[in-house]
């Protein structure tokens, strides 16, 4: 069939219109479902760390191998290339501010859980260029890794090292893959996800769940009565670099 | 349009010379497709340091890109007629200088293949975004304005009207690409080094110092090689505005020296002594230092009356050399030691990564010698 220069014109023409079309029905239909989810509390995932209840069982990496084997996170030896969703560092390198010369060296020697912060305010999903990475409006800050072009801009822009590069092909540095969870390629970003696919079938977090001694309190940071709250309302707590206003849903009691 | 004819006559050494351009651009293609093959593990970037020589080399070329608006603003608002032989060299430097920042771009990317996913899902939030905007904008500007004067000039007929509207327009667009770029870092809260507002303002005069220089060399050079004359008055005026520009630069580093030192919050500091601190084990501060010394004997010969004629070359290739260890390697890597978390990781680029710089700037030189073959061609046919 031959296409003429008019033919061409009016269904391009035609087509445009329907996408259009489509655009201005699609928000019509969209406020029913969105008007029975107004009438619930948005839910505001957070979690609690009891550095105390920690420092009791030094050396457990019980929280760290069950989120690797829940989430495929490869284990490479090159420092330089390490793949890190939940990991430890000491509390002097964690919250430098928190420190005084006259402590024990003990206190700033202790080992930290480390992980993504979930924040309120993002820096990694704002500049991302192609929101491959985005806030949900359960506070879950969420990467898609096939979206992801690799540029790396958001690892820059994380002030907690939270985000980690595959500078090389992950797969073969998986112990046992589990497949139930999709292993990544190489050239994308990764990191803590709150275990969003527990949280979607009712589980806890992986760490939450693995940890021996309830290190991690895990709930609703919205919901006055949740528990993180509860321990949030009685005892001292500190947050990572909050001076920044990001916002973070992972606060530490010391 | 193009008037690509004019590229496909020239003497042995011309062809000699694209031909070894050809070669290290082959190599560099070969080291990219290992690094496509591989991943970026092959380059010495790491957790901490995340970008590195092409990130930075990326900034400084944006930097030499943007420099044109130094021969087109002269030329086109104040119409100074000595620039008339200089101001399409520069906008063809600023198009080949764009070309190569989106090669540095793509090679960093892990996932190539998805580039047009910036496209597909645009997201004014981020700095990319516009960067992407400003920099493919100059780029096109550039190309419309450098063809159709030339063409214009080969048919000795004036250039259209609207042309000097774009030229007009590519001047404060100039100034948004470096503007943008320098965005890109000064914005992130958790890299103190970056987080300053003097970043742009000291993007934009170490752009202005070292586009001309590297334009000053290019007329040097064509003088040599090619016997093209550029008048020795729009030479000149380009080094006083590389001057002043060097020694502003130098002054803004001096600023955010005192500011970071003064007040002496380690977070801000640190940088400064990773970079600056001999004899610490760090492997960029003998480097920093080397660019340090540069600018210094730099401004010396260019402040000096009775060297900067005779030195000018020297002086050129001292100003180029040291922006460049300072912005397309030292500012860039900088920010990332020691990481947010305090940790010292060093960063020392590796040949495949060298291979790939190699290749992108050889593709820089062999755009800027066959777009100047074109320039001197039109001219010579009109002299002739």
């Amino acid at each position: 069939m031959k296409i003429t220069r008019k033919h061409f014109l009016r269904l391009s023409g035609l087509s445009l219109l329907a996408a259009g079309c489509k655009q201005a029905v699609r928000p019509a239909t969209q406020p029913v479902s969105a008007a029975g989810n107004a009438s619930q509390q948005p839910i505001h995932w957070g979690m609690v760390i009891d550095l105390g209840k920690c420092r009791e069982k030094e050396g457990c990496k019980a929280c760290i191998h069950a989120c690797n084997a829940a989430h495929n996170v490869p284990q490479i030896a090159d420092r330089a290339h390490e793949v890190k969703w939940l990991w430890t560092e000491t509390f002097g390198t964690v919250f430098p501010s928190a420190q005084n010369n006259f402590a024990p060296q003990r206190d700033a020697a202790a080992m930290v859980p480390l992980l993504c912060n979930h924040c309120a305010d993002p820096p990694c999903t704002r500049v991302c260029p192609t929101q491959a990475t985005w806030k949900r409006d359960d506070g879950i800050v969420m990467m898609d890794w096939h979206r992801c072009i690799g540029c790396r801009y958001c690892v820059a822009a994380c002030p907690y090292g939270s985000r980690s590069f595959n500078f090389e092909d992950p797969r073969p540095s998986i112990a046992s893959i589990n497949p139930d969870f999709p292993t990544r390629t190489k050239g994308v970003v990764e990191k803590c996800n709150f275990c969003e696919e527990r949280l979607a079938r009712g589980l806890k977090p992986a760490c939450v769940d693995a940890c021996p001694q309830h290190v991690f309190t895990f709930g609703d940071l919205a919901d006055t009565d949740s528990e993180p709250r509860q321990l949030l309302r009685e005892r001292f707590a500190v947050q990572r670099e909050p001076e920044l206003g990001t916002g973070p849903s992972v606060s530490y009691l010391v | 349009m193009l008037m690509l004819d004019k590229a496909l006559k020239g003497s042995p050494r011309y062809w000699v010379w694209l031909l070894c351009l050809l070669c290290v651009i082959a190599a560099g293609f070969c080291f990219y497709l290992r690094q496509l093959d591989l991943g970026l593990g092959i380059t010495g970037l790491s957790r901490d340091v995340s970008w590195g020589l092409y990130i930075a080399q990326f900034t400084f070329f944006v930097g030499v890109a943007a420099s044109a608006v130094m021969v087109v603003l002269p030329y086109y608002l104040h119409s100074e007629k000595q620039f008339a032989r200089i101001t399409i060299l520069g906008e063809f430097l600023a198009i080949a200088a764009v070309i190569m920042c989106i090669l540095f771009i793509f090679v960093d990317l892990g996932q190539p293949a998805r580039v047009l996913n910036i496209i597909f899902y645009p997201s004014p939030r981020s700095l990319m975004f516009w960067d992407m905007i400003s920099l493919s904008g100059y780029l096109l500007l550039n190309a419309v304005i450098a063809f159709t004067t030339l063409r214009a000039e080969r048919e000795a007929s004036p250039a259209p009207e609207w042309i000097k509207i774009l030229a007009l327009i590519s001047i404060p667009w100039a100034i948004s690409i470096h503007t943008v770029t320098a965005f890109l870092y000064s914005g992130l809260a958790g890299r103190s080094f970056w987080l300053t507002a003097i970043l742009a303002p000291r993007f934009l005069a170490s752009a202005f110092s070292s586009g001309p220089a590297l334009l000053i060399l290019l007329c040097l050079v064509l003088g040599k090689v090619a016997g093209y004359r550029v008048a020795d008055d729009a030479i000149r005026k380009l080094a006083i505005i590389m001057t002043y520009a060097m020694a502003i630069n130098v002054f803004f580093v001096l600023v955010e020296a005192f500011t970071v030192f003064y007040a002496a919050i380690p977070e801000h500091t640190e940088h400064f002594k990773y970079l600056y601190l001999l004899g610490g084990g760090h492997n960029l501060a003998p480097w920093m230092w080397v660019s340090a010394l540069c600018a210094i004997a730099a401004l010396v010969i260019l402040f000096t009356p009775a060297w900067r004629r005779a030195l000018l070359p020297v002086a050129c290739i001292l100003v180029f050399v040291s922006l460049w260890l300072e912005k397309g390697l030292g500012l860039i890597v900088g920010g990332f030691v020691p990481s947010p978390l305090g940790l010292v990781t060093h960063y020392a680029p590796t040949l495949p990564e060298w291979g790939i710089v190699a290749g992108i700037w050889a593709v820089g030189a062999f755009l800027i010698t066959v777009f100047y073959k074109i320039v001197l061609s039109v001219r010579e046919e009109l002299e002739s």
